[in-house]
């Protein structure tokens, strides 16, 4: 392949027509008139008129939409597409979506504001400048057409691609070059949500195509001439030190065509840092590989080495007796409140370490030549391994080339090349043999090396008044991130229960941050997703001890506050909750806040006698005060559900003399086809001006609901996950 | 050694040690990137082909147990979307991250290869081998009943 493909929707067709095997593209979704997306990533802009540099015309009329998005399974070519074309008013089926060229973003002016592709921001957060793009564009098209045709621009209609003025007619693509000349006294405003015509209708993902027949191109999939492939092992204890390993016992093997130590830089430990370790580089993967788990490599855990899930218990039990950072409080101190109470609520909660186990394994191809250097890196913000890979080398940001992929999912974390060391060693690697490499982390490394959802343990307390509702609320998290709160999310460690919505009058939420020595960072929906857990499991108790239905009470406590009252309300129209159900049946509720969307789940279990648990059912409700694409978010919604199903039923890192035991799938348990309840998805839209996001939140409120289900069939609370770890027999 | 392979019905010759995983001399020696590595344990199916039209994980299974076998991957359905599977695919709009989707449009083919209208506890079988992470399981179900009728539409 050449490193710098350039592609129109032409020579595309050309290059399918022409091409024979099965690399063949098909893009005509049947019954649908589909935008189209090519499956290799692009560097450098498509043909056609540039009229800014989110969007140029063709001759032909189509429409490139460069996105400076990651698309990491979360839809955002689809997104960024439709609301860059809902503006400019051009037929869908005439738009094709690809990667934009992020040396062009990171060092010619940052025009696409933001490349970053997490915090379920792109639509919430980036809409507004995303539909300017499209705005401006079909402004200049009108005063390009007007300033021909001797009439006011605003006298011109721009629609479906076509421009329109009394008996004047004429077509995007005519107007497009001097479009591109044109500029305006002043920049359109953007539509509301009532005149929309494209967004908030289900539009298929145009990325579909491409993902049915091994053509779309990922990170991992990089090929280049002369290219060889490393393998590489870091202390499995990180900031571990390498003791000793012998290049000689395998030197000999057939395609070895390097041994190289891996060092960690002094000082620098805190983000994407090289680790410790070892790479074997060979002609082949599997050859590197091979050799690599033959030679003898020995390592220097040092006390870290002594870590482990039941140290950080204990740790924590003793931490949970002293005073901690204050997240949030309100009202009158509710301690001496608890005290002095008749009906006290006590409980403890944790959540285990949980890693992202991209389907993806990290990765990373560099190309380092004296003119340039060529990155390909599955990250969820592509600027993020231009940056690297220019500190690293110490090279000009300008010569350095990010080309972007498909991403084989990213949850959080910076995907499996933002904010990971896998960029820095590629890049060393090749810069030292002068020659492309491809990193790729087995499995193994993948689980041990990531940057890992931080494991929480959290006390909670309350007292309830005379009505049966709680009146003083108190909690301490003990939490283990590596690099602070900024690394791992807003406030992560009680997230969730320190911005409960629910009115207690009194509150206290405490947190001790204990810097732990494995690397941290964000995992889908941070915080809410582990802390979700905890209060909404609380909440139940709370309201069970007061002899409230959990739903009358979250609407009791929510009152006056319209985004929930909206969601809890729907679920009541749509789940049929009760309490009333045979032993061995359960229903349970959840309702959460992640990235300004609240999201309510309602799950229906039946537990065995045995303590086999079922999961019949699961509803999700959601605000996110708008939708663009009901047909991705109802995707993302079920996605997310399964999730972080599979963090609170079945995953959990074993953290053991300081490192990870259970580093691949047969121990790091994942749900799987016959585990995947079914889900039902409904929107409760407040549609007022505030905007939610959509890839994440859907996880958070699903745990809580089973485990309050599992209470209802059993009257066992599950306190820790994963839940397959607890006894759920009952008689 | 040499080893002769034929893939999608073409041959191919590939020097390599006879012990190395088929996945490898798929992705790395011959260049049909579709097939993708995910665990190299068999546990996830990112890997999955057929050989000799039964479903295998090529990251386990030696290059030289397909000698002289039909190996057929992802790039090998079709030349143009059109198999049946790949089109309950595309209707049902099943991949997010895609990664995981050629082994299990692969696993879901060699199903109804041998179960012309397989049952929920048939899909659950057949399926439960290969991990999806972003969650699309409910849609895989859906498209691979869907598949079974567009086959059934062809046959009639």
């Amino acid at each position: 392949m050449s490193i710098n493909p350039t592609m129109t929707r032409r020579t595309m067709i050309r290059t399918m027509v022409g091409t024979s095997g099965g690399m063949l593209l098909g893009f005509h979704v049947p019954g649908v008139g589909a935008a189209v997306v090519a499956p290799k990533p692009w560097t450098t802009p498509t043909d056609g008129d540039e009229i800014n540099a989110w969007l140029s015309i063709d001759t032909d009329g189509t429409v490139t939409i460069r996105v400076p998005h990651s698309e990491q399974g979360q839809g955002a070519l689809t997104s960024v597409a439709m609301m860059v074309a809902e503006e400019l008013d051009v037929l869908w089926e005439n738009v094709q979506a690809v990667f934009a060229d992020i040396n062009r973003h990171v060092n010619y002016g940052e025009e696409y504001i933001a490349t970053g592709t997490s915090g379920s921001a792109v639509v919430r957060r980036r809409h507004p400048h995303i539909m300017q793009a499209g705005a401006s564009a079909r402004e200049r098209l009108k005063a390009a057409a007007a300033s021909v045709w001797k009439v006011k621009p605003q006298d011109v209609i721009a629609k479906q691609g076509e421009l329109r003025s009394g008996s004047h007619h004429g077509t995007y693509a005519q107007f497009a070059e001097l479009a591109a000349q044109t500029s305006l006294d002043k920049e359109p405003a953007i539509k509301s949500p009532d005149q929309w015509w494209l967004l908030g209708t289900p539009v298929p993902r145009v990325d579909v195509p491409v993902k049915v027949n091994g053509s779309a191109q990922y990170a991992i999939d990089t090929r280049l001439p002369g290219m060889v492939y490393a393998a590489v092992k870091c202390c499995p204890v990180p900031w571990g030190k390498l003791k000793s390993f012998d290049p000689d016992a395998i030197r000999g093997r057939a395609g070895i065509v390097d041994i190289v130590e891996l060092k960690a830089v002094p000082g620098k430990s805190t983000d994407a840092d090289l680790q410790n370790g070892v790479a074997v580089v060979a002609d082949t993967w599997y050859r590197a590989k091979t050799a690599l788990d033959l030679m003898p490599v020995e390592w220097e855990f040092g006390t870290d080495g002594e870590v482990s899930n039941e140290s950080q218990a204990s740790l924590a039990n003793s931490l949970f007796d002293e005073p901690g950072e204050i997240s949030h409080e309100s009202g009158q101190d509710p301690r001496p409140i608890i005290d002095k109470a008749d009906k006290v609520l006590n409980a403890e909660f944790y959540r285990p370490y949980e890693t992202h186990a991209r389907m993806e394994p990290i990765n990373a191809t560099v190309s380092v030549t004296d003119e340039r250097v060529d990155v390909w890196a599955p990250a969820q913000d592509q600027s993020l391994p231009l940056k690297l890979v220019a500190d690293q080398l110490q090279r000009d940001p300008k010569d350095i080339y990010v080309n972007t992929p498909f991403i084989g999912g990213a949850f959080g974390g910076g995907g499996g090349g933002g904010r990971t060391a896998v960029v820095r060693q590629a890049a060393e690697l090749s810069n030292r043999l002068k020659k492309p490499v491809k990193v790729i982390w087995s499995r193994e490394e993948d689980i041990m090396q990531d940057k890992q959802r931080a494991p929480v343990h959290s006390r909670l307390s309350a007292s309830l008044g005379d009505n049966g509702l709680p009146d003083a609320f108190y909690s301490r998290a003990v939490w283990f991130p590596s690099g602070g709160v900024k690394r791992n999310g807003p406030a992560t460690a009680d997230y969730s229960i320190s911005t409960m919505p629910y009115h207690i009058p009194n509150r206290r939420h405490e947190r001790h941050n204990v810097n732990g020595h494995i690397p941290t960072t964000t995992h889908r929906a941070p915080g809410a997703n582990q802390n979700g857990f905890m209060i909404e499991q609380f909440v139940d108790e709370m309201a069970l001890a007061g002899d409230w239905d959990p739903l009358e009470w979250r609407l009791e406590m929510t009152k006056g506050q319209e985004p929930w009252q909206r969601v809890l309300l729907k679920l009541k129209e749509v789940a049929g909750f009760t309490t009333d159900l045979p032993k061995g049946e359960g229903m349970g509720l959840a309702v959460i806040e992640d990235h300004g969307s609240i999201s309510a789940a309602c799950a229906t279990v039946t537990v065995s006698r045995r303590g086999q648990l079922n999961i019949e059912k699961v509803i999700i409700v959601v605000n996110s005060g708008y939708v663009i694409n009901p047909l991705n978010a109802s995707e993302q919604l079920e996605g997310a559900v399964c999730w972080e199903l599979s963090h609170a039923l079945y995953a959990g890192l074993d953290l053991d003399n300081g490192h990870f035991k259970n580093n691949n799938f047969d121990t790091y348990n994942l749900m799987r086809m016959n585990q995947m309840p079914p889900v039902e998805t409904h929107f409760a839209l407040s549609q007022d001006g505030w905007w939610g996001g959509m890839g994440e939140p859907g996880g958070p409120p699903s745990p809580p609901a089973v485990a309050n289900a599992i209470y209802f069939a059993t009257g066992k609370r599950v306190r820790f996950t994963p839940i397959n770890k607890h006894d759920l027999s009952w008689s | 050694m040499t080893i002769k392979l034929k893939i999608n019905g073409n041959e191919h010759q590939v020097d390599i040690e006879p012990e190395t995983p088929l996945l490898w001399v798929l992705r790395d020696s011959v260049g049909l990137t579709g097939t993708k590595f995910g665990c190299g344990i068999a546990e996830c199916g990112a890997c999955t082909v057929h050989v000799d039209g039964r479903s295998v994980k090529s990251c386990s299974t030696p290059v030289s147990s397909a000698v002289g076998k039909e190996i057929t991957t992802i790039e090998g359905l079709s030349d143009d979307n059109t198999h049946p599977v790949q089109q309950a695919w595309i209707e049902n709009g099943v991949p997010q991250c895609g990664y995981c989707q050629s082994g299990q449009i692969m696993a879901a083919t060699a199903l109804l290869s041998r179960s012309s209208n397989p049952t929920n506890s048939e899909i659950d079988a057949a399926m439960s081998g290969n991990l999806c992470r972003c969650g699309t399981y409910l849609k895989i179900r859906k498209a691979i009943k869907r598949a079974a009728d567009l086959m059934q539409e062809t046959k009639a």
